[in-house]
């Protein structure tokens, strides 16, 4: 079958048109009432497709339930697999009779692709809700207030204070340094347009690709073994910061490039000069736009792990001071209390998760508000 | 003077008497000077962290190259600081296998996910289908690795196991005898990573899926062809290297997971080519799993180990961005 036939549906030939056949092709599409020919719709769900959608869905649990007891499956994951391959092969061989190879084709995919959307919704419904769970009912008042320095693995009681307050200083510090390097870096690459754009632009999407663990390893080689500083909070928020880069450049290069051309002529043609143009027309129109990038980027410094083992190290007391001796952060603590594998440490781990995640999700909340917000008063 | 309104009443704006045009290009007052320094120096910070990353890492590794050959190191497939003896050959193919397993799950869950934003989807769910697959890039990795570890592995377990009873034909699918453990296996970090690279490589086919000339879809649906029939025949060509890219993109991402990976598998310093059992091998692992206890040599071998990871995930992520980028090209010309 050739690439062209398979795209094009039900079209006769002219020769057949012309020829006695017609009146067969007509009866072959007897479906198709040809004084009252109406468009072809997508997404038309009628009693037909109901039906045919449920008898496939039946036919394939039947299957999958049958080979379950003949074959001893134990679990319900494989028979909900089998069940799900077996309503599309049915699904496929039911439509191919009725309406055909392409038709079926179409159907079949149609369900496939809604499906993978249905199961995308499922997966972060699932992982939200798992981390979520687990975790509210394990806050306390304590885990704010208290560090670990006292209450010893096997106890009840301690808190994540000392974790919670890396997490601010290290991550506070890292947007501090990288945010204006980060938007006048796409103000170069969108603004000024200069010679190593490109160059730029390719090392920043090489940046962005760079495993969080080796950003780590970088501060520990130049800043703790070539340097000879100690272990500390301000490591870490330079690790953050190479991680930090890219993603809030990316951001707000794609930002900048929304802001109309004509508000940047008309600065110009006003004899305002390039940097009042910038300064006084381009970023206040992106406003918006780069506060989400911002935010963003917050969000994934704040749960980046890796980095942090090799840089901040990790303590269980609090460190108030970022600049000297190991200091705690979020995600690197929730990591060392899964390790090592106690139960009451564990309990501590889903606590410290589900903070976690309420951080990311708050930053996102945030993010899309302001983001839509920004997009109406700019209308 | 002050009479005059808008930037001219600022006395540091220049007013040229002489009236003669300014060319944009020109630089005329000491803040556009300022202006470009600033912007260029902050752009040539990344090319300095970059070019830093490769000096300083080949530097501090030096120390395990006085134990092992930088061949040896590559290629030999053992890690021991008692014996001092440290190869990370294995744990390279190991790496390699965790993320093909990842990309094998995530590349046609993500495809239909573009798919299903750009051309199925209604307007409404559009938007919240978005959301979702920023979300999920937005999740850290850490979030991951405990899903993964406590909710994913106990029924993924069961999976592993059917596959391996009945695909055993499969060399890598098979199992030892006796009671196999399938728990923290290279499978399972396999899941986790496909799960987590699933939103790159949505966003990017998806970028490029949406620059199709819309007068191709609709000629194809015109003609009569089924939207399957549009997208196979007119979508899904013209996206093919954005979608390889993209899927190339999310490879790279794969290969450099570190914190999910190393919670779910139990670490072993080699490949272990039974990906559904008990136990695997990867490079970021061994770096965060190790750096703890390790120290001397040790540690500047974890440094090297982390230039090999280094230098292969810029070679992808190179070798993925050249493949997006030659999506316009092709369609230019026609």
């Amino acid at each position: 079958m050739s690439s062209y036939d398979d795209a094009v549906v039900g079209v006769p030939d002219l020769e057949v048109l012309a020829s006695e056949q017609y009146d067969e092709f007509v009866a072959s599409h007897a479906d198709v009432d040809p004084d009252n020919d109406q468009p072809r719709r997508f997404q038309k769900i009628t009693a037909a497709t109901a039906l045919e959608g449920s008898l496939s869905i039946a036919g394939g649990l039947a299957i999958a339930l049958l080979m379950r007891t003949l074959l001893h499956w134990q679990g319900l994951m494989s028979t909900f697999v089998f069940a799900y391959v077996a309503t599309l092969v049915l699904g496929t061989v039911l439509l191919r009779s009725v309406y055909g190879m392409l038709a079926a084709r179409d159907r079949v995919m149609t369900s496939l692709i809604w499906s993978v959307g249905l199961l995308a919704c499922c997966l972060l419904a699932w992982l939200l809700g798992f981390v979520l769970l687990k975790g509210v009912s394990k806050l306390s008042w304590t885990f704010f207030v208290d560090d670990l320095g006292k209450t010893s693995a096997l106890n009840k009681g301690g808190g994540m204070r000392h974790a919670i307050i890396g997490t601010v200083q290290q991550v506070g510090i890292a947007t501090i340094a990288s945010v204006p390097i980060a938007v006048m870096t796409a103000v170069y690459l969108n603004e000024v347009q200069g010679r190593i754009a490109p160059l730029v632009r390719f090392i920043i999407d090489a940046m962005s690709g760079l495993p969080s663990v080796v950003a780590g390893l970088l501060v520990y080689a130049i800043w703790i073994l070539s340097l000879g500083n100690g272990f500390s909070g301000f490591a870490c928020s330079m690790a953050l910061v190479i991680l930090m880069l890219p993603t809030v450049t990316r951001t707000a290069e794609e930002i900048l490039r929304t802001v109309p051309g004509h508000l940047r002529e008309a600065s110009l043609a006003l004899g305002a000069t390039r940097w009042r143009t910038v300064s006084r027309v381009v970023l206040p129109t992106a406003r918006s736009g780069l506060l989400t990038a911002v935010i963003l980027g917050i969000a994934r410094a704040a749960g980046e792990t890796a980095p942090a083992a090799l840089t901040a190290f990790g303590s269980s007391t609090t460190n108030v001071n970022p600049f000297t001796e190991p200091q705690a952060n979020l995600p690197l603590t929730v990591y060392q209390l899964i390790r090592s594998g106690n139960k009451q440490q564990l309990e501590r781990a889903y606590a410290g998760a589900c903070v976690l995640i309420l951080l990311v999700l708050v930053a996102f909340t945030l993010a899309r508000i302001i983001s839509i917000r920004g997009e109406k008063t700019r209308r | 003077m002050s009479a005059l309104p808008g930037p001219l009443a600022d006395p540091s704006v220049n007013v040229n008497l002489l009236d003669e045009p300014r060319r944009p290009d020109e630089l005329r007052s000491l803040g556009d000077r300022i202006y470009t320094g600033t912007a260029t120096a902050s752009a040539t910070v990344s090319l300095v962290i970059v070019g830093m990353t490769f000096i300083f890492l080949l530097w501090q590794s030096k120390g395990v190259f006085k134990i092992v050959s930088p061949w040896e190191f590559l290629t030999k497939s053992s890690w021991n600081a008692g014996n001092q003896s440290f190869g990370v050959g294995g744990l390279i193919i190991g790496t390699f296998l965790i993320a093909i397993i990842g990309l094998a799950v995530a590349a046609p869950v993500a495809i239909g996910m573009a798919l299903f934003i750009n051309e199925y989807a209604p307007r409404r769910l559009r938007a919240v289908l978005t959301s979702v697959v920023d979300l999920l890039a937005a999740i850290p990795s850490l979030i991951f690795g405990f899903w993964g570890f406590f909710a994913l592995m106990p029924r993924a377990a069961p999976i592993a196991r059917f596959i391996s009873e009945h695909f055993s034909a499969i060399p890598l699918f098979r199992v030892a005898e006796g009671t196999p453990d399938f728990k923290q296996s290279g499978f399972v970090a396999g899941l986790v990573v496909g799960i987590m690279i699933i939103p790159i490589i949505t966003s990017v086919s998806r970028d490029v899926m949406s620059q199709v000339p819309r007068e191709l879809c609709e000629g194809a649906l015109a003609l009569g062809g089924t939207r399957w029939g549009m997208i196979r025949e007119v979508v899904l060509p013209f996206g093919r290297s954005g979608i390889v890219g993209a899927s190339l993109l999310g490879l790279g991402r794969a290969l450099g997971e570190t914190i999910a990976v190393a919670l779910i598998i139990s670490f072993e310093d080699q490949a272990n080519w039974h990906v559904l059992e008990k136990g695997a091998g990867a490079v970021a692992a061994l770096i965060v799993t190790r750096f703890g206890e390790a120290s001397g040599a040790e540690r500047s071998g974890l440094i090297a180990a982390g230039l090999a990871l280094f230098a292969v995930t810029f070679a992808v992520n190179y070798v993925s961005r050249r493949v997006v980028a030659r999506t316009a090209k092709d369609w230019a010309v026609r």
